[in-house]
Formats: structure tokens, sequence, C-alpha cells
């Protein structure tokens, strides 16, 4: 990270006879709020453009005649201001304000979700008039958008500039005018906004609310806990708000360097699956060949001696979900456990060209670019990655870039999408699986950062284009996976060949210090690279397998599912460390329930390469980490890892040292697929596991379509809303063709929403060649 | 005082509003002109002449125009402002119907001279015979090569584009009138940027007044000095003064600014039979009111302002004995009450909460307590709203109180139509056959 040298010019000023400087372009507001003089506001925010339309921040400026709103205008030399501490100006004018806005706002506090916690309610204290002189007749409204008091409604515009500026999805407006001023979205187009949630958060009242939290409780039954976001990596701040052991609601917290204040709508919506529908119980295959609860002794017993009976033909598939202290003790147990390094996190597809280049290039790399260098850069080149359905909070921060003109965005993509258009992004349309020689041919400098998504992974030669694309032109390179744990499983080491912090476990000299830090015997460790995800399944169907540990995997993101389970079912002793249960913990002979994210501390480290620390925010459930579970089996292996409690794992993981001997970068030419190839990826919100039990939310995913080109479409007999049938050799699915603005001869399915079950149904990756077909099985 | 018929000269010709009918008076010889010298000399002679915005305001035009930035690689627009909805403003109307060229050929001068190739001229949209109006003459004006590309061989290229409003006072405040043509909802824009540096489409823009514009070619062709004839050293020039009200004979005069109101009420043929002034208002109801005893103040923007009120828009409206001023304050609230846009909590709510303390007051249910309330609400919007139709609809209540006090206490007991027949105030009374 480059570090901003150019001095700040500064102003000096008084504010309330108290000098300060501050930055010039500072606003008043800002510079009172320094001195610790809060000036009443309703519509400004630091992240949204001013607009000055409430008129509750006025101050008195000396020299002029009318009080001026403090959160438009910027300081200047000299300037002396007076906020409501030294002048009667301002106080009459704040409290002027506050009354006018109380005259229409209905008396709702006692049962309105903001009361607590208002800005209306608060600033009416500090800067009000105690009694009401309106004595007429209030506004009312109609309802007609959902879940909203428009009688609350302070006209702040902050919901609607929010959705303008920072979301780029401008669907709601205030509509009529004067008195009759609201907030409205078109009768045709509903606010589908992928951010929405942010709306309610920063109503500055209760005019805005979630339907899930809607007269649910009150803030002061609450309980906040900072956290982080488990669902992308992102790595969202959030807080928690839970109430007798139930988490009631998740709020964007601030953290300028990550979100600002900011977060999506599956990180503030999807919750439910932690408490719904939860393992709870240790369960047992019994002789009957059916699954019965056991007791934790019993179940631990059960999977360590099937585990260490298999020794020799065991493998572990990791899944992306986890902390990187449970991602340090799955890799630790394949290793210094199991003795064997089949071992990896990807259950998405994947290649031995990701293997290297995540092991060469990504692992143990810490902080690399950032989102400030996000911000900053001239040109940012989107490969392979789609922001806002990936991960947001690029989206956002790519638009916040864009919106201030000093940044372009390129997108090398198979289509247009309304994330590109939102960042302005010239779209090199791209059939999927041809995106090498796209890369290729562009012209970039060192003021240039790649993003690379993890879709890359299956177009051949393409990591190593982005690396050798970044090496030659000085552009800053950054990988930025879709799962909160995917980044801290590369970091643990949870990929065949690689020990935790980037430490290649060819490297004699590596394996010696971790089997050190691990305390056992050099020659217990595996000194051969292990099979991959793929590898594995693929073995295991042969029947080559006797053991598998499997944490926190879905089939449904497997490369094809139904192998997926062939694997399993051809595997004599399979154990689960699952949340909750699934396809997976079905066809399991142990299963052990484990901690979801509010249930534990520990880390997540987001695309960056930040370290998102979050604590424990519910202790009643009394679940297990991964790492807790792991130790239990390894004791009973007669194996002593310690507690492993988190502390234990993160200072275990710190001594590895950073790595003498890297693994080779990548170094695979392009393999271009001669034919029609699918262009996939998984949209923010679709079916999940995670993302189950959450109604609201599901109802604002996307419209399950096919995309294509028109040409492409004509080739093919298609027209526009023609149901298309697109197939494999494994499958098929079946949907609605739309046309998009496009590379010809590719097509575009969401991986895992409604019908579109790209994985179960077709078994393929991005860029694989697939076959369409006007009709489909109607 | 004599009238100066500049504006209204030919007005009585068949033909006065026809390209034919303009041209005959010398009409657009001031473009032919101007086409030949330097644009920055244009802008000079206008700042010479000393001419004041027509639209309420009075800001000085060359002054505004001089804003511009020159050279700058953006497009450079000409905004004329003909929304006129202020309550007795009616004086662009009238002046668009009858002598429109005046308005086109100054917007063809105005846009040179501030090198704008783009002009919009945007017209309130209750007034579709005057938007007829406005749009022939320009099409006669295209048609004879007085717009479009080339404009008589000087290369200089000029769309002239007419607008509709869709019926709002605040698109007559200008930011609101520019985000209105970009096709947003009108309301007024944050400032700075002021519209010469960022305006319509965030380029360079001058907004003026239809008036004000159609002084230009008077002025272009006869001189900065030409101007100063008439009126004073702060305000030279004529104006169109529109009185309105119980006068005998109400219209439209074209007179040198500092002429006074009693010389515009002997031009309107004085008060109506039997009656007697009781107040008048100078310039829309946006300026508080003045009485009998200012009658002989000259109404120029300097002396409307030293008696407490403004010139506005120079068009008076004038009340009889026969009015209760309660109902007319009453009335013009719930005019911007209607009007307000809404952005802004003090205009917003203010004018809501005013006008129904007005409306009880009116219908004699008034509280004792009433008129010092809205006195202080009145005190609590005035200089604290987004824009001047907040403040102007703070303007009426104190300006009326200041000389009708009583008549306010009376509304807390006695309905404003029993101490005031409402027959009696129209025009169709039998006071006035
Ligand atoms: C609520 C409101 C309504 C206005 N309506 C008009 C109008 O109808 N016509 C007009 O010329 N100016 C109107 N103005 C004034 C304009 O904002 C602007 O000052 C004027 O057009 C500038 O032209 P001028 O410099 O030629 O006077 C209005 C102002 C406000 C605040
Ligand atoms: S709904 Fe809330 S955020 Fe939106 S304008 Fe109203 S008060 Fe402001
Ligand atoms: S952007 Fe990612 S980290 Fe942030 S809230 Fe959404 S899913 Fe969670
Ligand atoms: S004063 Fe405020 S509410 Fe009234 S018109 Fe102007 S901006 Fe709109
Ligand atoms: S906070 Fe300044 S006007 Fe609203």
């Amino acid at each position: 990270m480059t570090i901003d040298n150019t001095p700040v010019e500064l102003v000096t000023l008084t504010i309330d006879d108290i000098e300060v400087q501050v930055p010039k372009g500072t606003l008043i507001i800002r510079a009172a709020e320094q001195l610790g003089v809060q000036v009443p506001r309703f519509c400004d925010h630091p992240l949204l453009d001013p607009v000055a339309a409430c008129r509750a921040c006025l101050v008195e400026i000396e020299g002029q005649a009318k009080p001026q709103p403090s959160c438009a205008m910027t300081v200047a030399e000299g300037m002396k201001v007076r906020t409501q501490v030294s002048s009667v100006m301002a106080d009459e004018a704040q409290k002027g304000v506050m009354e006018f806005l109380l005259i229409n706002h209905p008396l709702d506090c006692p049962v309105c979700d903001k009361g607590g916690e208002c800005p209306l309610q608060n600033q009416a204290m500090t800067n009000g008039r105690g009694e009401s002189r309106f004595d007429g007749e209030k506004r009312e409204f109609e309802k007609p958008i959902n879940v909203s008091d428009r009688e609350r409604c302070v006209s702040c515009a902050r919901c609607t500039r929010f959705a303008d500026q920072v979301a780029g999805d401008p669907m709601i407006a205030l509509l009529e005018r004067g008195s009759q001023q609201q907030v409205g979205i078109s009768d045709d187009q509903p606010f589908d906004s992928y951010f929405s949630g942010n709306t309610i958060q920063i109503c500055p009242v209760g005019a805005l609310t979630s339907a899930k939290y809607r007269f649910r409780s009150r803030p002061f039954d609450l309980v906040s806990v900072p956290t982080t976001c488990e669902h992308c990596a992102s790595g969202c701040s959030l807080r928690t708000d839970i109430r007798r052991g139930n988490v009631m609601r998740r709020l964007a917290w601030d953290d300028p360097q990550v979100n600002e204040e900011w977060n999506c709508d599956k990180g503030r919506f999807a919750f439910p699956y932690v408490q719904e529908g939860r393992l709870n119980q240790p369960l047992v295959r019994g002789e009957d060949g059916l699954l019965h609860p056991a007791s934790w002794t019993e179940a631990i017993d059960v999977a360590a001696k099937g585990l260490a009976a298999a020794s020799g033909a065991t493998a572990v598939l990791a899944g992306g979900r986890h902390t990187v202290e449970d991602a340090y003790a799955i890799s630790k147990f394949a290793r210094a456990v199991l003795g064997t390094d089949d071992v990896d996190f990807r259950s998405r597809p994947h290649s031995t060209e990701e293997t290297q280049f995540l092991s060469s290039v990504v692992a143990g790399s810490g902080l690399g670019v950032t989102y400030a260098d996000l911000e900053k850069a001239a040109h940012v080149v989107l490969v392979a990655f789609e922001p806002e359905d990936e991960s947001p909070m690029i989206q956002l921060r790519l638009r916040k870039a864009v919106r201030r003109g000093r940044t372009k965005v390129t997108a090398i993509t198979s289509h247009v999408t309304s994330g590109n258009k939102k960042l302005n992004a010239t779209v090199i349309a791209t059939a999927a699986g041809h995106e090498v020689s796209a890369l290729s041919e562009l012209a970039l400098d060192a003021n240039t950062i790649i993003l690379v998504g993890e879709r890359a992974a299956s177009v051949t030669g393409l990591l190593t284009a982005a690396t050798k694309k970044a090496k030659e032109s000085g552009a800053k390179l950054a990988w930025v996976p879709r799962r909160a744990g995917d980044r801290g499983a590369v970091d643990a080491g949870l990929l065949p060949g690689l020990l935790p912090n980037g430490n290649s476990l060819t490297d004699s000299s590596a394996r010696e210090k971790a089997a050190d830090i691990w305390n056992v015997e050099n020659n217990t460790l595996p000194f051969a690279a292990g099979r991959d995800f793929g590898a594995i399944v693929h073995a295991a169907v042969n029947g080559e397998l006797k053991a598998l540990l499997i944490t926190s995997v879905d089939v449904e993101d497997t490369q094809h599912s139904a192998s997926t389970l062939q694997a399993i079912e051809n595997t004599p002793f399979v154990v689960s460390l699952e949340i909750r249960p699934s396809s997976i913990t079905e066809l399991a002979n142990v299963v052990l329930p484990v901690a979801v994210v509010t249930e534990k501390s520990g880390t997540f480290i987001d695309w960056e390469g930040r370290p998102r620390n979050f604590g424990q925010a519910i202790r009643e459930h009394n679940k297990l980490t991964d790492g807790r579970v792991l130790a239990m089996i390894a004791d009973a292996m007669d194996v002593l890892l310690g507690q492993q409690d988190v502390a234990q794992l993160r200072a275990e993981l710190a001594q590895f040292a950073a790595p003498t001997n890297r693994v080779d970068a990548p170094s695979h030419g392009a393999d271009v697929p001669n034919g029609l190839t699918l262009s996939t990826w998984n949209q923010l919100i679709d079916d999940g596991a995670l993302q189950e039990g959450e109604p609201f939310l599901a109802a604002t995913s996307r419209n399950v379509i096919a995309g294509l080109n028109s040409k492409t479409a004509a080739a093919h007999s298609i027209a526009e809303g023609d149901l298309i049938e697109i197939s494999t050799s494994l499958g098929s699915i079946t949907v609605e063709a739309i046309f998009v603005d496009g590379a010809e001869n590719t097509v575009w399915l969401p991986t895992n929403s409604g019908e579109s079950k790209v994985r179960t149904n077709l078994g393929a990756a991005h860029g694989n060649i697939v076959t369409i077909k006007r009709g489909g099985g109607q | 005082m004599v009238l100066t018929p500049i504006l209204t000269a030919h007005w009585d010709e068949a033909d006065s509003y026809k390209l034919e009918g303009y041209k005959r008076h010398h009409g657009y010889v001031a473009l032919a002109k101007a086409l030949k010298s330097d644009p920055d000399s244009i802008i000079q002679t206008v700042k010479d002449s000393g001419l004041r915005g027509r639209g309420g305001a009075g800001f000085p035009t060359g002054m505004k125009w001089g804003f511009v930035p020159q050279n700058d690689g953006k497009p450079h627009y000409l905004v004329v402002n003909a929304d006129e909805s202020e309550p007795g403003a009616c004086k662009d109307i009238p002046l668009m119907l009858a002598n429109p060229h005046a308005l086109v050929e100054g917007v063809a001068i105005s846009s040179y001279a501030i090198r704008a190739n783009h002009a919009f001229i945007y017209i309130r949209g209750e007034v579709p015979h005057v938007i007829r109006r406005v749009t022939n003459a320009v099409k006669e004006a295209y048609a004879a090569g007085l717009l479009g590309q080339n404009i008589q061989g000087s290369g200089f290229n000029l769309e002239v584009v007419v607008h509709a409003g869709a019926g709002a006072y605040i698109c007559g405040e200008e930011t609101a009138l520019l985000d209105s043509l970009e096709g947003h909802r009108g309301q007024p824009r944050l400032k700075p940027p002021f519209p010469a540096v960022a305006g319509l489409y965030a380029s360079p823009t001058v907004i003026n007044n239809a008036e004000t514009i159609a002084n230009i070619p008077y002025i272009i062709r006869n001189g900065a000095d030409w101007l100063k004839q008439w009126g004073t050293e702060k305000s030279p020039g004529f104006k169109l003064f529109a009185v309105s009200g119980h006068v005998k004979r109400p219209g439209i005069y074209e007179a040198a600014l500092g002429t006074t109101m009693r010389e515009l009420l002997e031009h309107a043929g004085g008060m109506r039979d039997g009656h007697t002034l009781k107040f008048w208002i100078p310039g829309g109801s946006s300026v508080p009111m003045l009485t009998e005893a200012h009658l002989d103040l000259p109404l120029t923007y300097e002396d409307m302002a030293a008696a407490g009120t403004m010139l506005g828009t120079g068009t008076p409206m004038v009340f009889d004995e026969t009015t209760s001023v309660v109902k007319a304050v009453s009335r013009w609230l719930q005019f911007y009450k209607h009007e307000s846009c809404g952005k802004c909590t003090p205009c917003r709510e203010g004018t809501y909460w005013i006008s129904g303390l007005l409306k009880r007051l009116e219908k004699g249910e008034g509280q004792e307590t009433d008129l010092e309330k809205i006195d202080e609400l009145c005190q609590q919007i005035m200089g604290r709203s987004f824009c001047a139709l907040g403040d102007a609809a703070a303007t009426p209540f104190p300006g009326a109180m200041k000389h009708f006090r009583t008549e306010f206490e009376a509304g807390v007991r006695t309905a404003a139509d029993i101490a005031f027949d409402p027959a009696a105030t129209t025009i169709f009374s039998k006071a006035n056959v």
C-alpha cells in the first residue's frame, strides 16, 4: 500500500470562539464535531453528497445575515462560526426547524422500530422546545410501499441519495411536492437493490423498516456485539443485535477502511440459518444403517476409531466458510493426525493452475491491494469477476471511485451487467473461456489494479496470464474469492502441497518447522503433495479412499453434485462436521455439530488480506468450534493437540514464518474452448445454504434467466423470451432466454438460482462447452 | 410622467407578433449589428447600460453574463425564464403574445454574447396560446435564417427550443427550472456551484427573465446610454408595469423606472368609482404590501428597498377598502403551501401550519395566541429556508400585520366574509358597473 504524502492544506477558523484547524474543504458540521460540538442534523450524512434540505443544522456565520446550513458549507480561513452553543440566532433557527419537523410527525414512538435509537427523538430532546404549539390536523398518507410509514418521513432524502449515489439503484425517489412530498417507487419498477437494507439503517426516523424486524424488538432489549460478516470476502464489519440468545437483526458497522458504513442485504438479512434447523447433537450410524443421536464421547470415539482404521487412505474436504483458526486446525489435523495431504477447501470448480497460483501469489502474502487503493487507482480491471454479485463492497467502493471521476473500470466478462453499468465500466465482451487473449491485449500500467475472481480457476491459462500481466506492467493484482473463509483457508494451508502461511510442503525445512510447531515426528507428515478436491472426489468414486473428513461442504458447490455424492457413498467411513443437516450428513457415518459464526470467536481474512477478528456473540448455545472437535478426535487417536481454542490456534499459526522457498508461479498456456461456452457465477442472493429461511430476502433475488447475445440466439433460432435448454452430457437446464449486450457464442446462467442449478444439473464450470436449443423440456 | 412605449410600441398593430410586423420597426437590426461585433463588447454594452434583471431580484444582467467562464471547452446555454407564475405578475405573458420577436432576437444576441449555441425558452405550461405564439415566432426566425446554422453568414449557430413547464411555481426559481428542463422534478439546487459555472447539464448557463432578454435588442441597437435616459442611476431604463386589481383600467403600462404608483394609478384610470385604496403591492405577492402613504415613492429597486419592500416583478396589485386583508393573506399562504416544493423543512411544514392557522382566522375561529404564533412561525421560515419561495411565503403576513393588525385580531371572532362582503370586492359587483 502506498502512503499518500501530499501535504494537507489547513484552514484556521473559530467555532464558538474556539480556534480550530481543519483540512481545506471540510464542512463546518464536521469541523464542529472535532470540537465536540454536535450540531443537529437529519439530511447530513458523511458518505452522501450534501443537500442542505432539512435545515436542522443552521449556524451563525459572522458577516452573514442569515443562518447557514453547516452540512453544506465548507470552512474558510478566518471564518467565525457560532453554533447553538454560543449563538441565539443558531439556537433559535435549530429549534424552529425541529418544531416544524415535529408538527406532522405521528406520535408513534411507543410502537416505532426506531424508538430508543431515533435521531429525531434524540435531537428533539437536545435541540427542540419542550411543548408542542401545533394544534391542527396532522397529515396522513396511504401506505402503498411495503414497510414504509410515510407519516414518519422527514424528507431528508438520505434513502434516495443512498440509492442513487452509493448503490446506483435509483428506484426510490421523493415524489409529489410541498407537504405531500413522500418517498415512493415507480409502479413498474420495484426497489430491486442488493443494498436496500442500508436505507433502513440511515433513515433518521422510523419511516423505513425491515419486514423481518418490524415490531419485533426495542433497542434497549438488545445486546449489541461487533461481528464480521460470514457471507463473502468483502469483510464487512457488522453489529449483531441479540435478545436472549437469538439474533434479532444485523446492521452495517462503521469501518472506514473496509465497508465504510454499508453492507449488502445478504449480510444484513441472511441469518435465520444460525438458529433454525440446526444440528444440536452428534449422530452416529447404527447397525440398522440409520443415524442415531449419540453422546459426544461415543461419537468422538467412533470417529477416531474409523479414521485411525483408514490410515493411509484418508482425505479432507474442507469448504470455504471457516474462520482462519478453524481452517488452520483442519489443515493441521489432516497433516499431523491423519498424515494426509489430500486436503482442499475448494469445493467449487478449481484447477492445478489455481493451486499453484494461490500457493505462490496469494498464500501468506498479507495485506495487499486495499479498498483505499481501489479508490485511488486510475484504472481497475475486472477479470472473470462480478463485484456486485461476488463482493458487493468492492462494487460500492468502485462506484464511489468512479463517481469521483478519477477511476475508470474495465471488465473482461461475457456481457454488460447491471453491476458494471453502475461502474460505467468499459466491457470487453468475451466468451467464457476466452479471457486470456482479452486480458493479454490490454495495455496496462502501474496505476492499474487487476481484480481476478474465483471463476478464473476454470479458464486454463487465465491465472497465469493475470500474474504475468501484473508483473510486466507493474499493475497490482488481487484475487477476490467469493467465500468469507477462502482467503483464510489459503493462508492456513488448506490446499494440497501447501503448509500454513505460504510454506511449501515439499520444502523439507518448512516441513520440519511444521512438525516442530505441531509437536509431531517429522516423518508422520506427508511429504509429497496430495490430491486436490476434484482428484479426491475422483479417487473416492473409484473406491480408493477408506475415509473422508468433510467440514462445511455443500454438494451444490462442487463441479458435479452427483459425483460428489457418489464419492461419499463409495467411501466406507465418512465423518461430517456440520451446522445443519445436509445431503452429506445424511450419508455420513458420524455427524458432529459445530458452532456457527455467532457462537464462536475467530477471524476471517477478507480479499485484501486484512484480518477481521470477531468475538463470540452468543454464549448460550454451548456449541464447539471445528478446532475443538478435531482436538477431541485427535485426543481419542492419541495425538495430543491441546485444547485448540481460538487463542492457541492463533498463536500457533503466527509461528509459521514467511516461506523461504515459495511454490513456483503457474505457467499454463491458454486452452481455448472450441464451441459455445457457459458463462456462470453465483448471484449475490441465490439458493446458497446460508440464505435459507429468509423469504423477504429471497424475494429480492433476480429473475432466473439465460443471457445470450441476439446473434447467437438467432443462430439457434431462439427468440427473446423463449424457453431454452442448455445441456451437457450430464444433464440440462431449461430457462427463459433474455438477450444481453455481450459476446457471441456464450450463454450465461446463474450458478445456483431456482431452475438454474449449474453444478447439479449440468456438472459444468465457467468456460465449459454446453449446447443450447430452443424449447427444452416444455 | 409619460409612458415610454418601447417593448409595447406596436402592440396595436395587427401583425405585431409576426416577423414582418417586427421587422417593420427595425426588428433584427440589432442582431445583424451584434453578429458583426465582438461578443465581449456586447457583454460590455449590457454592463454599461446598467440593465437589471426583470425576474424579481433586479440582478445586473451584464454582470451575470460576465460570470460565465470563457474558453472552458464546455457548451454554454442561455435559458429564458418565462415561467411567470407569481400571483399578480402578468407581464412576460402579454409581452410574448404581442411582441415575441423582441424575445427571440434578444435570445439570439444574448446567446451570441455568452457563446451559447443552444438556448431554451421555458414558458409556463398553463398558457398554451403563448407557447404556440413563441413557437411560431421561433419557426419564422429559423425560416428567415435568423436562427439555426450559420446565422446570416456569421458562422454563429444557435438552436432554440421552446419548452413548456408543467405547472409549478417553483420551476420559476432558476435552479429548479434547470432541473425541470433536464427532466427531473423541479426542486432548487444547492449553490454553489452557481449556474454561470455549472448550470444546465453541469455547463455554464445564463438564466434571464423574458422581459430582461426582450430589452437586449433595443439596447444593442441604440447603445448603453440610450437606456440610461430613463430611470435612475441604480435603476436605469423602463419597465412593463402590469397594474391589476381594483383600478378602472387594469393592464400593462410601460413607463420609466422611477415612475410613482400615483402616476401609474392615474394611467390606470384611478380606483373604482366610489372606492378608496386600501393597500397595494409593488411586485407580486412575494413582496411586502404598501399603503396610500407610499404612493409617491419612485418605483425603483432602491426606493422600494428603502421602504422595506421590493420592486419585485414590477406588477402592482391594487386593493380597495372592500378587501379583507385576512382573506387576501390567507389566499396567498394557500398558494405558497400548494407551491412549496417540499425540499426544505421550514417552507414545507411552515406553509402547511400557517395556512391552516390563517384559514381558521379567516373563518373567525382563530385563537387569541394565533397572531403571535403566525408571526413567530414566519420568522422561523424567513432566512432559513432553502430558496426564496420560503422567504416569500413568510412575507405577506408580517407586512399586512404592520398596517392592519386590528383586522387580524377581529379574525379571532369574526369571519372575513362577514366583516367584508365578498361580493363587493369582485369586478362584477354593482359598485363596478
Ligand atoms: C419561487 C420563485 C419563482 C420564481 N419565478 C420566476 C419566474 O416565473 N420568472 C422569472 O423570470 N424569475 C422567477 N424567479 C426568479 C429567478 O430565480 C431568477 O432570479 C430570474 O429568472 C433571473 O432573471 P433576471 O436576472 O433576468 O431577473 C423566481 C424565483 C423564485 C424563488
Ligand atoms: S424515508 Fe427516512 S431516509 Fe428516506 S427521506 Fe424519509 S426520513 Fe429520510
Ligand atoms: S458484502 Fe459480503 S461481507 Fe458485506 S454484508 Fe454482504 S455478504 Fe457480508
Ligand atoms: S423554500 Fe424549500 S420547500 Fe420551499 S420551495 Fe424552496 S426549497 Fe422548496
Ligand atoms: S443537516 Fe444540514 S440541512 Fe439537513
